[in-house]
């Protein structure tokens, strides 16, 4: 079985802090990291390669240094890992993303199982995994929390919503985008990290992929963005203390003066 | 394409290195330059005092397809022949951004043997609701529900598609826009119209709410976004209003599928999806035990609220996934939120921001979840709570 994994490299956001005056964001420190939902995908993959056999290569699209994400996700026990980079590619929006993957994909040779985690934690869209898998033509499950071989070609999801899940049966090749909740991601082993060092990452670029330049990153884009600003600041906030009763019957008043309790 | 500098304005003060929300920008010495990642957002450009930076032009600004004469759609989420509240919500603001465009507003409903939804969403703003009856969309599947979507949205062509960013709306929404070749907006929480160029505003949050962007999209139709649930406003429903209803048939429908529905479990036992409740009593690792939920269930039960719940409580196995709350569970917008011994980790800062009022319960007075609660209620939550629960019964 041929496994792709999808990652990308994100700022670890929780770090990013707006500057209370000047309104701008404080990356100063803030540490690049795999996308923490990529690991449960990139775990699910290597599960999948244990049941089923095969291997399990991750891809990426971003700048040269996603290429140490790619090395990271090599520790932990992926056959192989491929780049797609190239400064054409330069702020691509989730259409564009996806189209460009999808293609890297597809020049690949295609997979029999492509896994993503269910979103990144800096652009939080969702929207890169089910557009790949409508440039692919495959079908897809989002938001997967099991995922049960009924055999090499049929794949038993279960889908988490809001009331519980659903289960859903989906004939590869196919798509699936996991929640935290499918698996405990394992740690790098010492052996695999080893080899990961000194591993070849190669990287396709525009004309590997054979794709124009209005086809990718902002060319190839239908969104724009046109604006960006702080989030509207919250009122005006208090701390109360004094004894639970006392408590108690502030908060209560406080509510029903707002007319929300 | 990149912002263009004119280095004879250009100071090297580090004002848009400053700016640049995507930290993109960067000195070297007195030299400014422009690494990869740049989106002409222009954050850079409105901050310079030199007037050293501008955007380029994006060529002959291309011209605008003939704006599609279908106006807005709105699609009418249903599960088990109830609407999802989050569709009458996009009503109410598909209305009122008709009115502007003077367009009509439809609701396009997908299902199998459906009662009759038709009537609520004519009442709630719809002029026309699309049905689409047939076995495939009895349940929802990414599959059919995108193959669906876009056959009537070729056939009919709206200028702006509107879903709640829930869990089917986000699964099978982005299929769509990649199919019909146009942009998709995540999880906007406001909408605003630049009418000079007819064009959707959509605002949204990221970086895990701490920046805000607005997005629009240019050069295709139709403008598509998913819109974060109890954000917008519903109309007072006028039962008075006419609608016609419009059956489609979907040809694509007709061929067998890759995927298929086996079966659907609930866990969750309250009546109330965490998404769409108007009270959270959420609890935290200061509850020590999973028994100690239940008071947060009595205090829920009374404000008529769910219950949610951090990681750390869900890691430690007193409460199920579907309740975590936070950047790696739900996103929740409640009137009000009750954290109870919560400290405040951001990763469940993230996910509750956007709520109208938030109380936090703690004995703390360091702990971070101060910092966003409106009110903050320093003491011992096994007092505070139970004396909370006095209070509201001896009220009623």
């Amino acid at each position: 079985m041929k496994i792709i994994v999808c990652i990308k490299q994100v700022p670890e956001t929780q770090e990013i802090r707006l500057d209370p005056v000047t309104h701008t964001l404080l990356r100063e420190g803030v540490k690049s990291i795999i996308n923490p939902f990529d690991l449960y995908a990139l775990e699910e993959g290597l599960r999948a390669r244990e049941r089923q056999g095969g291997t399990v290569t991750v891809l990426s699209m971003g700048p040269p240094q996603a290429g140490d994400a790619l090395r990271e996700a090599l520790t932990y026990g992926a056959d192989d890992a491929v780049l797609l980079s190239d400064r054409a590619f330069a702020g691509a929006d989730t259409w564009a993303t996806a189209f460009t993957l999808a293609r890297g994909i597809t020049k690949l040779g295609g997979a029999d199982l492509i896994l993503c985690g269910k979103q990144a934690i800096d652009g939080d869209t969702a929207q890169v995994g089910p557009e790949m898998a409508a440039f692919l033509d495959l079908p897809y499950v989002a938001w997967a929390r099991k995922l049960t071989f009924v055999d090499s070609e049929v794949l038993q999801v279960e889908r988490l919503l809001d009331h519980g899940y659903d289960g859903i049966e989906v004939r590869l090749p196919a798509l699936i985008t996991v929640v935290k909740e499918i698996n405990e991601p394992r740690v790098p082993s010492f052996k695999a990290k080893l080899r990961a060092k000194s591993q070849k990452i190669p990287v396709l670029s525009l004309p590997d992929l054979e794709l124009e330049p209005d086809q990718v990153g902002l060319p190839g884009s239908f969104t724009q963005v046109v604006k960006v600003f702080p989030p509207p600041a919250r009122g005006a906030r208090e701390l109360w203390e004094g004894t639970p009763t006392e408590l108690a019957n502030r908060l209560w008043t406080r509510l029903q003066e707002l007319k929300i309790g | 394409m990149v912002v263009i500098v004119d280095l004879d304005k250009c100071t090297a003060c580090g004002l848009c290195v400053e700016a640049c929300p995507f930290g993109v920008l960067r000195l070297e010495g007195e030299r400014l330059i422009i690494g990869d990642g740049c989106n002409l957002c222009g954050a850079c450009v409105e901050v310079c005092e030199f007037g050293a930076l501008s955007l380029p032009e994006t060529g002959a600004p291309e011209p605008r397809p003939d704006v599609p004469p279908d106006g807005i759609w709105v699609f009418a989420e249903q599960r088990l022949g109830r609407l999802a509240p989050v569709v009458l919500e996009l009503l109410g603001e598909a209305r009122r951004l008709a009115e502007i465009l003077q367009v009509p507003v439809s609701a396009v409903l997908f299902g199998h043997q459906l009662p009759d939804l038709a009537a609520e969403l004519t009442a709630a703003g719809a002029d026309k609701v699309y049905v689409v009856d047939h076995p495939r969309l009895a349940e929802f599947l990414e599959e059919p529900y995108a193959q669906a979507l876009i056959e009537l949205a070729r056939r009919y062509r709206p200028e702006i598609i509107l879903a709640g960013a829930t869990y089917p709306g986000r699964a099978f929404i982005p299929r769509v826009a990649a199919a019909l070749d146009t942009g998709l907006t995540a999880d906007c929480t406001a909408f605003d119209l630049d009418l000079e160029k007819r064009l959707l505003l959509q605002t949204r949050p990221a970086f895990g709410g701490n920046i805000m962007a607005t997005i629009v999209t240019p050069r295709s139709f139709p403008q598509m976004a998913t819109v974060r649930p109890r954000v917008m406003k519903r109309l007072a429903p006028q039962p008075e209003r006419n609608g016609q209803v419009v059956p489609v048939q979907v040809a694509a429908l007709e061929e067998p599928g890759k995927s298929r529905f086996l079966q659907t479990v609930a866990e969750i036992t309250e009546s109330m999806p965490l998404g769409e409740a108007e009270v959270i009593v959420a609890g935290g690792r200061g509850l020590q035990d999973g028994k100690h939920f239940s008071l947060l269930e009595e205090l829920a039960e009374l404000l008529g609220g769910a219950i949610g719940a951090t990681r750390g409580a869900v890691d430690a196995g007193w409460i199920s996934y579907p309740h975590q709350i936070g950047q790696t569970g739900k996103t929740v917008a409640p009137k009000l939120y009750i954290a109870c011994g919560i400290s405040g980790a951001a990763q469940h800062l993230v996910g509750i921001q956007s709520s109208d009022f938030i109380v936090a319960i703690n004995s703390d007075p360091q702990a971070p979840i101060f910092q966003i609660a409106d009110v903050g209620l320093v003491g011992d939550l096994f007092e505070i709570i139970p004396a909370l629960i006095q209070e509201i019964k001896a009220s009623r």
